[in-house]
């Protein structure tokens, strides 16, 4: 039964290695449509890299990746990317706006310039996220979380159904987090499926409703009601974790 | 001025311009030192073609350096990839071996030919209008004008065709990988370019001048402005004038035309440096400045606010005192009164300082932050 439902995410079987050293064994994992999941584990896990190589950014050594039952290749346009914050550069000549457009070039392909509907919908999103009142403004004056706001305006103007985001809550105010929650919340509300990449344990059972627990290979998956036990964290942590759920 | 003159200056900026466009997205990649490789590890790959064609203008010549120059990329790239050099290890290891390469092939096999490691290091601009384009006897002008004239024109039509999508891959290359705009073929096609345009160069500015020409103009360009497309403006304008003032300075000093312009790239970027407002120096040394006094007047009006009206009033607001509550130095403390004085947080009333309404809401202001 469950394996004729659809998902959104399945990935299989899928190691990926630097060298010859593993970072990810042999994980497989299973995301219904319209969750809102949170990766979790300890640094050196392989969060990132398990969000890159759904997205193709790192070749898998063995496995398969599958977004609506189709590889990401032919998927391209369904799935919205948020990045860490550091992995560009900040100093870049250009503005919010354009930023938050580079989210439609997708959907434009080659050579075609984004134009007046691109900007509208870019206007839209930055409303979404409170920026509408920085569009001019040099992307190097913004703070740490103005920064993920935009990153997270560009993913919502890509319209995805599935969206994969890897830390959006590294070093934000807490203001920037509420609002994120709330955005990922209504995401799901509109039945997006939302994958993050989390850190922070204490918050993982107010903000999400699914988790995978992961270290080298996956602990468990599903929802965080059922997995997110104090034995599954301590295998995950291996005993380091000073959280305990009482 | 001489019809030579002219031509000269339309190759210099022709040359400039063609350099400054690639480089402005070397520069925002932070690959100028790639340059600098690529323009020193082409040098087989022109003494090899140059043997074959027994001319320096010729396209078989500026497609088999230009193949050097990625080649050079490449290796750079896999060297990197080992994880066993760092990038700067692995360009200063790549192009050395490759230009040794071409060095040994002049000093060996050149002797009877027109290659000279004077014209490879520094190119002759003055020479260049001598290599002229003549069909059936008719004189169509310099070679090296066509020559970079078409660079210049692959640059113009690359630039503008693939413009959102070399931003992108410029800017965030994941994200441009996961859209599916394939950011490893845009960076070899901007190396590519790269290439062509330094071999195309070489011959008039030779291999050490042309990095000037590739990261000056838009090194300058990037302290000017916040927008790409101005910045690709900005770096072909400054490209032009650092050629233009490069060659009367030559010609005033006579010395090499190359020399010159690399120098005058140098100053002009120098003054933006120092000048410009907002970010140059001069303005943030300014800011600084301003800021201090600023400061030390919120401090004066914050301690006169504090005392007001209180018993000891008199002993805290006299102006002769003042230095002593601060613990300031007296002259600064001098300056300080006479800058709060100027902007009339303060007024004089014989040797005491009273707040104005004014100096009163600037230390409410600033206590309330």
């Amino acid at each position: 039964m469950q394996a004729l439902e659809t998902k959104a995410i399945e990935v299989t079987d899928l190691t990926v290695a630097y060298q010859d050293k593993p970072v990810l064994w042999d994980i497989d994992l299973d995301v219904p449509p319209g969750v809102l999941l949170s990766i979790v584990g300890p640094n050196g896990a392989g969060k990132t890299t398990l969000i890159k190589a759904i997205l193709g950014l790192v070749r898998p050594a063995a496995g398969n990746v599958l977004i609506y039952d189709k590889p990401y290749e032919m998927q391209r346009r369904i799935v919205g990317y948020v990045p860490q914050r550091g992995t560009v550069d900040w100093d870049f000549p250009t503005n919010v706006l354009d930023v938050v457009m580079m989210g439609r070039y997708g959907a434009l392909g080659w050579i075609r310039r984004p134009g007046r509907q691109e900007r509208e919908q870019a206007l839209y999103a930055l409303e979404k996220v409170g920026m509408e009142a920085y569009t001019t403004r040099q992307i190097s004056q913004l703070s740490g979380g103005q920064q993920q706001r935009v990153f997270l305006a560009r993913a919502l103007v890509q319209d995805a159904t599935v969206y994969l985001m890897d830390e959006p809550f590294q070093g934000v105010d807490a203001t920037t987090e509420r609002a994120i929650v709330t955005l990922l919340q209504e995401l799901r509300a509109n039945g997006k499926t939302v994958v993050v990449v989390h850190h922070d344990l204490q918050t993982v059972e107010d903000y999400f409703d699914w988790v995978m627990l992961l270290n080298i290979r996956r602990i468990a998956s599903g929802p965080v009601t059922e997995i997110f036990t104090p034995e599954n964290l301590r295998e995950t942590y291996g005993g380091r974790v000073a959280f305990m759920k009482e | 001025m001489l019809q030579v003159q002219l031509e000269i200056q339309l190759i210099a900026i022709v040359t400039a311009v063609a350099c400054a466009l690639p480089g402005v997205y070397l520069v925002l990649r932070r690959m100028t030192l790639m340059s600098d490789a690529i323009s020193h590890a082409i040098l087989p790959g022109i003494v090899l073609a140059f043997f074959l064609t027994e001319s320096l203008s010729s396209p078989l010549l500026i497609l088999a350096a230009a193949g050097t120059g990625v080649l050079t990329v490449v290796f750079v790239e896999l060297l990197q990839r080992t994880k066993l050099v760092k990038e700067d290890a692995a360009i200063g290891l790549t192009f050395p071996a490759l230009f040794s390469i071409g060095v040994i092939l002049i000093s060996r096999f050149a002797g009877n030919v027109h290659l000279d490691m004077d014209a490879v290091l520094l190119g002759e601009l003055a020479y260049a209008p001598l290599n002229r384009l003549e069909i059936a006897s008719y004189d169509l002008g310099p070679v090296s004008l066509y020559v970079m004239g078409g660079i210049l024109m692959l640059s113009l039509v690359f630039i503008f065709v693939f413009y959102k999508e070399l931003k992108l891959a410029t800017f965030d290359a994941g994200l441009a990988a996961t859209l599916g705009f394939a950011p490893a073929l845009i960076h070899y096609g901007l190396m590519t370019l790269v290439s062509v345009t330094i071999v195309g160069a070489f011959d008039a500015v030779g291999s050490i001048l042309v990095v000037a020409l590739i990261a000056g103009p838009p090194a300058t360009a990037y302290l000017m402005t916040d927008r790409l497309s101005r910045m690709l403006i900005l770096s072909a304008v400054i490209g032009s004038v650092n050629a233009v003032s490069g060659y009367w300075l030559a010609h005033l000093f006579d010395v090499s035309i190359a020399g010159a312009i690399a120098t005058m790239t140098l100053l002009v970027f120098g003054l933006i440096f120092l000048c410009v407002p907002n970010r140059g120096l001069i303005a943030i040394a300014r800011r600084h400045a301003r800021q201090r006094w600023e400061f030390a007047q919120t401090m004066l009006v914050i301690h006169l606010l504090n005392h007001e009206g209180l018993p000891e009033a008199e002993e805290e607001s006299a102006i002769a005192n003042l230095h002593e509550h601060l613990s300031w130095d007296p002259t600064f403390a001098h300056q300080v009164v006479r800058y709060a004085l100027n902007n009339r947080c303060v007024l004089q009333e014989e040797t005491q300082l009273v707040l104005t309404e004014h100096g009163r809401s600037v230390a409410q202001q600033a206590l309330v932050q």
